[in-house]
């Protein structure tokens, strides 16, 4: 069966399984306490990250939210650095600094995330400006989620990425929750046509799990972007499979049931291609050990780490 | 040597900055107008053109977090406000992003912005647009704090601020901007974090911020006519804050007057006294004194406004208390001359 998968498809399960299975291993440590700061999940929204990051380049840059672990790898973010990082330990890309929340891998063009809503919305704004004006072809993407609509930044965002056509990609990763809150208990707006109204194209993926069309998507608009184009804006409906924040469900707690969750197993690539995934999963966990043995070596920061890098 | 005012210092600077660095950018509400935030971006739009001299919309918050990604790809970007209320705006931008980036990030990402933002009396501007909130953003680790007070440190200490890989809020009084002073025509820097003494004095140490340096200066000169010899220090950066020469004046004189231009609660003046406590105790003949904002919202009306901020007069009297003088006859004394420039808004 598994050699009229194409080497494409491969590729995209094998990064959204890495994905998952770390973050599988996040739940599996979590009650050791040796992860050492919040964490917010991004299991069932993987494939958007994955599809997403498909035809970026080192150069593209991308901005995101704290639930930030699936991006950090499918930009290209190293794995070690990572685990390192959530173990708040020397070795981490931050050098525990920044923990789960405020993952940054500039190297690889992941520029940072934020664990107040929407705040890095105008930072690509920002970066969109300095591309055009150094004269960079490249794209800048910004990712949030359906939280972050609410807020006042956004709307000041998307408005002066039209005014000023810049070369950013809006892509509002929607799940319909924030924290515990469905999206119709808090919008009054429908949210494409509110983006329409600020003249920029919208397109939306009813899918988040469809690896492949997220993906062309993604490249036909980031090439957009890089001949000079300016915003565009896409949505693309998800689904997060565990709680807000922390490693467990919360099917139990009344504000959603595990049916809704259900629904998006159906076309969860990782239960569609399980033949896929089966041969791949031997060299994940190696992937995987790999990193968490890092973590495990790295020492501690002490005091000199606490009081460098304030400037 | 030329004499510039602080408007045509500041001016000056921008445009040799933008010269030298194709990666500066200068932007705000109102910034390429006519009026270009009291004459100091006059001309920037047409030589520099759109893309690096811009106004914007009314969105203080997008455009300061706009300054770090623009600042992470690569530009220098000058964010001016009219009125530093507007900053409050901007604080989860400054507070929660932009200090602390670098940071956060394991030191692999400076993010080299300046914040330009006029503070201050002007004519009848009310609880809204007179605000200093210096000690909003000393209190925050990761900014730097400029609050010049002549020409020639606001335009060596700008440049020294576009220069610098860190965020630096640069304060500073509207009235300043119509001082003179012998500016130097080639670029130069200040260097942030140096003070400077302006006046040496055995008797009495005063330490003031931004305006209070042009009343404290006055206040020394009626000071000397009656023998007592008053030394001024202006910290000119606010964060970090230059103690040494401070506390060296102190041992010297054993007598420490601040005049904040700021509210006293909780302020910047009470963190320089702490300092100074623990620095020269034993040496200080008298409890440090502070003067400043009283402790009210602005009021618009002017006979409230000549109670609510402090001049030279208040500096003459509260010297004339710690030095055990009888208060002198100010009468004859012009205590306001910068005030009656305003014959409207400005």
């Amino acid at each position: 069966m598994a050699n009229t998968h194409n080497e494409r498809l491969k590729r995209l399960i094998y990064q959204t399984l890495l994905i998952r299975r770390i973050e599988e291993r996040v739940i599996e440590l979590y009650p050791s306490d040796k992860i050492q700061s919040p964490v917010h999940l991004s299991i069932g929204q993987e494939p958007v990250a994955v599809g997403l990051c498909e035809p970026m380049t080192a150069r593209d840059v991308l901005f995101t939210t704290y639930r930030g672990h699936a991006y950090y790898v499918a930009k290209g973010g190293k794995l070690p650095e990572l685990m390192a990082e959530l173990y708040g330990r020397k070795g981490g890309v931050s050098g525990g600094k920044a923990g789960s929340m405020h993952l940054a891998a500039p190297e690889v063009g992941m520029m940072g995330s934020s664990a107040v809503v929407a705040s890095t919305i105008p930072h690509a704004v920002g970066a969109a400006l300095a591309a055009k004006v150094r004269g960079d072809k490249q794209a800048i993407i910004t990712i949030f989620g359906d939280g972050a609509i609410e807020e006042g930044v956004y709307h000041e965002s998307l408005n002066f990425a039209s005014l000023h056509k810049l070369p950013v990609l809006f892509v509002c990763e929607n799940n319909a929750l924030a924290v515990h809150t469905p999206l119709r208990e808090r919008q009054a707006f429908d949210i494409v046509t509110h983006a329409k109204a600020y003249n920029i194209n919208t397109t939306v993926i009813e899918d988040g799990n469809d690896l492949i069309k997220i993906a062309d998507t993604s490249a036909k608009l980031l090439e957009s972007l890089r001949s000079g184009g300016g915003p565009e804006w896409l949505m693309i409906k998800t689904y997060r499979y565990k709680e807000h924040v922390g490693p467990g469900d919360d099917f139990d707690s009344g504000y959603r049931s595990r049916a809704e969750m259900e629904k998006w197993l159906a076309t969860d690539p990782l239960y569609r291609w399980a033949d896929l995934v089966k041969e791949m999963e031997a060299d994940v966990k190696s992937e995987i050990d790999r990193a968490v043995a890092f973590a495990e070596a790295s020492p501690a920061p002490g005091l000199a780490d606490l009081l460098t890098d304030v400037e | 040597m030329r004499r510039l005012s602080f408007a045509e210092a500041i001016r000056e600077c921008l445009f040799q900055e933008m010269e030298r660095d194709p990666s500066v950018i200068v932007y705000g509400i109102g910034v390429p107008d006519f009026k270009g935030i009291f004459g100091t971006t006059v001309g920037l739009g047409e030589k520099f053109g759109p893309q690096r001299c811009f106004d914007t919309p009314l969105s203080e918050d997008i455009m300061t977090g706009f300054a770090l990604g623009a600042a992470l790809k690569g530009l220098r970007p000058v964010h001016i406000h009219i009125r530093t209320d507007f900053l409050l705006l901007a604080m989860n931008q400054l507070v929660n992003m932009i200090s602390c980036h670098n940071y956060m990030t394991g030191g692999h990402t400076p993010v080299p912005i300046v914040i330009r933002a006029i503070i201050g009396r002007g004519w009848g501007q009310g609880a809204q647009h007179s605000k200093s909130l210096f000690n909003y953003f000393t209190h925050i680790p990761g900014l730097k704090v400029v609050a010049p007070a002549t020409p020639r440190d606001g335009k060596g200490l700008l440049a020294a601020a576009i220069r610098d890989n860190n965020p630096v809020v640069f304060l500073e009084h509207r009235w300043l901007h119509w001082i003179e002073d012998d500016v130097p025509e080639e670029s130069y820097e200040t260097p942030i974090g140096v003070a400077q003494t302006l006046r040496e004095g055995s008797d009495l140490t005063i330490v003031a911020t931004s305006w209070m340096v042009i009343e404290a200066v006055h206040a020394a000169k009626i000071l000397a006519g009656v023998g007592i010899n008053v030394e001024v220090i202006d910290p000119r950066t606010l964060a970090p804050m230059d103690m040494a020469p401070i506390i060296a004046s102190v041992k010297k004189t054993g007598r420490l007057l601040i005049a904040d231009y700021d509210w006293l609660n909780s302020g910047l003046s009470a963190e320089i006294a702490a300092d100074v406590g623990v620095a020269c105790f034993g040496r200080l003949k008298q409890p440090i004194e502070r003067v400043g904002f009283a402790p009210t919202p602005c009021p618009t009306v002017r006979t409230l406004e000549n109670h609510f901020y402090p001049n030279a007069e208040t500096i003459v009297r509260m010297a004339e208390k710690m030095l055990q003088r009888a208060p002198m006859d100010l009468s004859g004394v012009d205590f306001f001359s910068h005030e009656r420039r305003f014959r409207g808004p400005l």
